[in-house]
């Protein structure tokens, strides 16, 4: 069942079209992640499920109910997570915490025992009296995100939340998202870094230039896109005498590459043509199809900026 | 190395119109306000004091005086007015003493001159028994008397050169012994021509009235000065110098402080409230109110600290000062929102703030008292400006010691003032609303 469903969403500014149509659902629960090259539309689909955008025509439905910019009190399960530090760099952790909850609607008997769970929850507890200023950029996208949760929505929109971090705060990032998931909260997510929409997000959702241009799990999108095949990367011991049957030469002589669909059943007759020429694997890769491919293959290598 | 420096300067320059403006234009507005105001000065005749005039003597000397003063052109003289409390179309009557000094504790006029009883009897006698004029001074405009002084010893004696020429020739007789028949008959030939040839006021023989006047200044005319609202008070200038620096910074921090909303642009807080709970209008209204606390804050801190260090009597005008200063502050915050609103960066507040604040102090008060300023400059500020009308408040509570009541006019203009700021700063704002 979707918790929210864009069907159709059009929007223009002045004569660039920035969302040309655009549909998508997402499931209760879910993680969604939302990719597309720089301009494609993400950030403006984002705020117009936020209110923040008036669509020129299409539809928003949150929890089953249509709602437009105009629509009051109906984004009370929703939550928003932008892509810059939305925070108040003087106040501590715990003030900001205490601030955009209330601004949210959380009652004053609420909000204390929230803020020490979302302390807990972001790994702040020991800086929570601290101006975030001094706050490392891990730090701030943890608290940048808990402040957008303290109302408990069901469904959270993140906006490249972990653009600018290092590796070990986007795992905290990641686990804490996890422990949203499991709470049962639906989570949209836009983001750049494609290896983590492809290590963490159950959906994808592909947009360029307004439009959706693919949609589904990463297996659905390489098996209509890139196809399923896998890459065999050999390593020999002496470059071959003459070009190996099956395979394509690498970068260097020692270096050759084929595409096999079934692993275990091509496997032994590409290894008997490297025997029969002579030669010895020293080295062998086999790699199935990246997001990476799927993201290019969609849309394209030129430059968008 | 050094045309490439200057290369990267212009061009940042070229493109950079805050910077252009600060340097180009502030000054040329700058200059135009303060030559307006120095030009109207050095002309003399513009700036004209307004002053009362009250003849309680009613001799040919003091008939005199009222004539020659009423056509000086440096004055601006009033001889009737309105009873007080009579409504506005009501007929004007002559003034006397007790209306002529309602007229300057109300601020109305900044001195008034009152010929007293007995004064026409000494005239012209050089000695100290002359009834002296009074001049009912509101030192608040310490110019005003002074030029009034000087202005009465030219009349006196251009005025009516042929009373101090009989004065003259009868002590010359009552010392010197009486004179004989041709010389009473020459002197009756002398004192009709002084008389059919000397228009009242000024305008002739500039030489030698000016010898005279610088010679005899001390005992033409005798002056006496009464401070009638500076005299029982503590150090009340400084209310006022606190008053105009106080409206101006007020303005400044205002406008900082309506430039936090351009920090939360920038910082995409403002995105993030916007899809909190918090519309646009409890935004503004918040900010407005924050803003206008702060200055209450403000002022009152500069005031205390006026009080602590130059005896500024705050305690006793504490209600009328708080009404003023919430006022003047709620003001200055819906001005700093608009500027706010109307910017699109902190660097272009920056730029238009302090143009727009140092203009309308300067011509509203906050910089140099506008009673040097010409009548046309005091009314551009009075409707240009809210310093002016800030100014005419704190005056009227520090200065004149005005009922609260009395404050209408000031809160009144003040409040629409507010109402308008924050009606425009809520249009400008819609630009950060839902697109």
């Amino acid at each position: 069942m979707s918790v929210l469903k864009v069907a159709g969403a059009r929007k223009s500014f002045d004569k660039t079209q920035a969302l040309g149509g655009v549909s998508l659902e997402l499931g209760a629960g879910e993680l969604l992640g939302l990719l597309g090259p720089n301009g494609a539309g993400k950030t403006t689909l984002v705020r117009a499920i936020a209110g923040r955008v008036r669509l020129d025509g299409g539809t928003i439905e949150l929890f089953g109910r249509e709602i437009t910019a105009a629509t009051n009190g109906a984004r009370a399960g929703l939550g928003v997570v932008p892509q810059e530090i939305a925070l108040y760099p003087l106040l501590t952790a715990r003030e900001n915490l205490s601030v955009w909850g209330r601004l949210h609607g959380v009652t004053p008997g609420d909000l204390a025992p929230r803020i020490t769970r979302a302390l807990d929850w972001t790994a702040l507890g020991d800086r929570a009296d601290e101006p975030i200023k001094r706050f490392s950029g891990g730090m701030k996208r943890r608290l940048n995100i808990a402040c957008g949760i303290l109302h408990e929505p069901r469904v959270l929109l993140l906006d490249e939340p972990t653009v600018g971090v290092d590796p070990q705060s986007r795992e905290r990032i990641y686990d804490m998202l996890a422990e949203l998931r499991e709470r049962g909260v639906s989570l949209l997510l836009t983001t750049h870094q494609l290896e983590e929409a492809e290590a963490h997000c159950q959906r994808i959702v592909v947009i360029d230039h307004g439009k959706v241009a693919a949609a589904g799990t990463l297996a659905e999108l390489v098996e209509a896109t890139v196809g399923a095949e896998r890459r065999v990367t050999l390593t020999l011991d002496r470059a071959p005498d003459r070009p190996l049957p099956g395979f394509e030469a690498g970068e260097s002589g020692v270096v050759v590459r084929a595409h096999v669909r079934d692993v275990a059943a091509e496997m032994p007759g590409l290894l008997g043509v490297v025997r029969d020429a002579g030669c010895k694997v020293t080295d062998v890769e086999v790699r199935s199809p990246s997001l990476q491919s799927v993201f290019i293959h969609l849309t394209g290598r030129e430059l968008r900026e | 190395m050094i045309p490439t420096l200057l290369r990267i300067a212009f061009t940042t320059l070229r493109r950079d119109r805050v910077v252009q403006m600060s340097v180009f234009l502030l000054p040329i507005v700058f200059f135009t306000i303060f030559a307006a105001i120095f030009r109207s000065q050095t002309r003399g005749v513009t700036a004209g004091v307004r002053a009362a005039v009250v003849d309680e003597d009613h001799s040919e000397a003091s008939r005199r005086i009222v004539a020659a003063l009423a056509e000086e052109k440096g004055l601006r003289v009033r001889t009737a007015a309105r009873p007080e409390g009579a409504p506005r179309g009501a007929a004007e009557v002559p003034l006397d003493r007790a209306r002529a000094l309602a007229l300057v504790k109300a601020g109305d006029v900044p001195v008034a001159i009152v010929i007293p009883a007995g004064f026409g009897a000494g005239f012209g006698a050089f000695e100290s028994r002359a009834a002296p004029i009074e001049l009912l001074s509101d030192s608040s405009d310490p110019v005003a008397p002074q030029v009034v002084s000087g202005l009465l010893q030219r009349i006196g004696m251009t005025a009516a050169p042929d009373l101090f020429e009989k004065l003259g020739f009868s002590l010359f007789e009552r010392y010197g012994g009486p004179m004989t028949g041709q010389q009473r008959e020459a002197m009756r030939r002398w004192t009709s021509s002084l008389t059919d040839t000397a228009p009242a006021g000024p305008g002739r023989a500039p030489g030698r009235r000016s010898a005279a006047g610088d010679s005899l200044s001390a005992s033409i005319v005798p002056v006496r000065i009464v401070d009638v609202l500076g005299d029982q008070k503590r150090n009340p200038v400084v209310a006022l110098t606190a008053a105009g620096i106080a409206v101006m910074f007020l303005l400044f921090s205002a406008s900082s402080a309506g430039g936090a909303l351009l920090d939360e642009v920038e910082s995409g807080t403002l995105e993030r409230l916007l899809t909190s709970r918090a519309g646009m209008g409890t935004i503004l209204a918040g900010k407005w109110l924050y803003v206008t606390l702060l200055g209450v804050f403000q002022v009152t801190v500069m005031f205390v600290w006026g009080m602590a260090v130059f005896q500024l009597d705050l305690m006793h005008h504490l209600p009328g000062f708080f009404i003023m200063t919430f006022f003047t502050a709620a003001a200055a915050a819906g001005f700093g929102l608009v500027l706010a609103t109307l910017c699109r960066t902190r660097q272009q507040l920056g730029g238009v703030s302090t143009i727009l604040i140092l203009s309308q102090s300067a011509v509203g008060g906050s910089m140099f008292p506008r009673f040097i300023m010409s009548e046309g400059l005091r009314a551009i500020g009075r409707f240009t400006t809210f310093n002016a009308n800030a100014l005419d408040g704190y005056e009227k509570v520090f200065w004149r010691e005005a009922p609260l009541t009395d404050l209408w006019p000031q809160v009144l203009v003040l409040a629409i003032l507010t109402v308008v700021f924050l009606a425009i700063a809520r249009a400008l704002a819609r630009r950060w609303e839902s697109t």
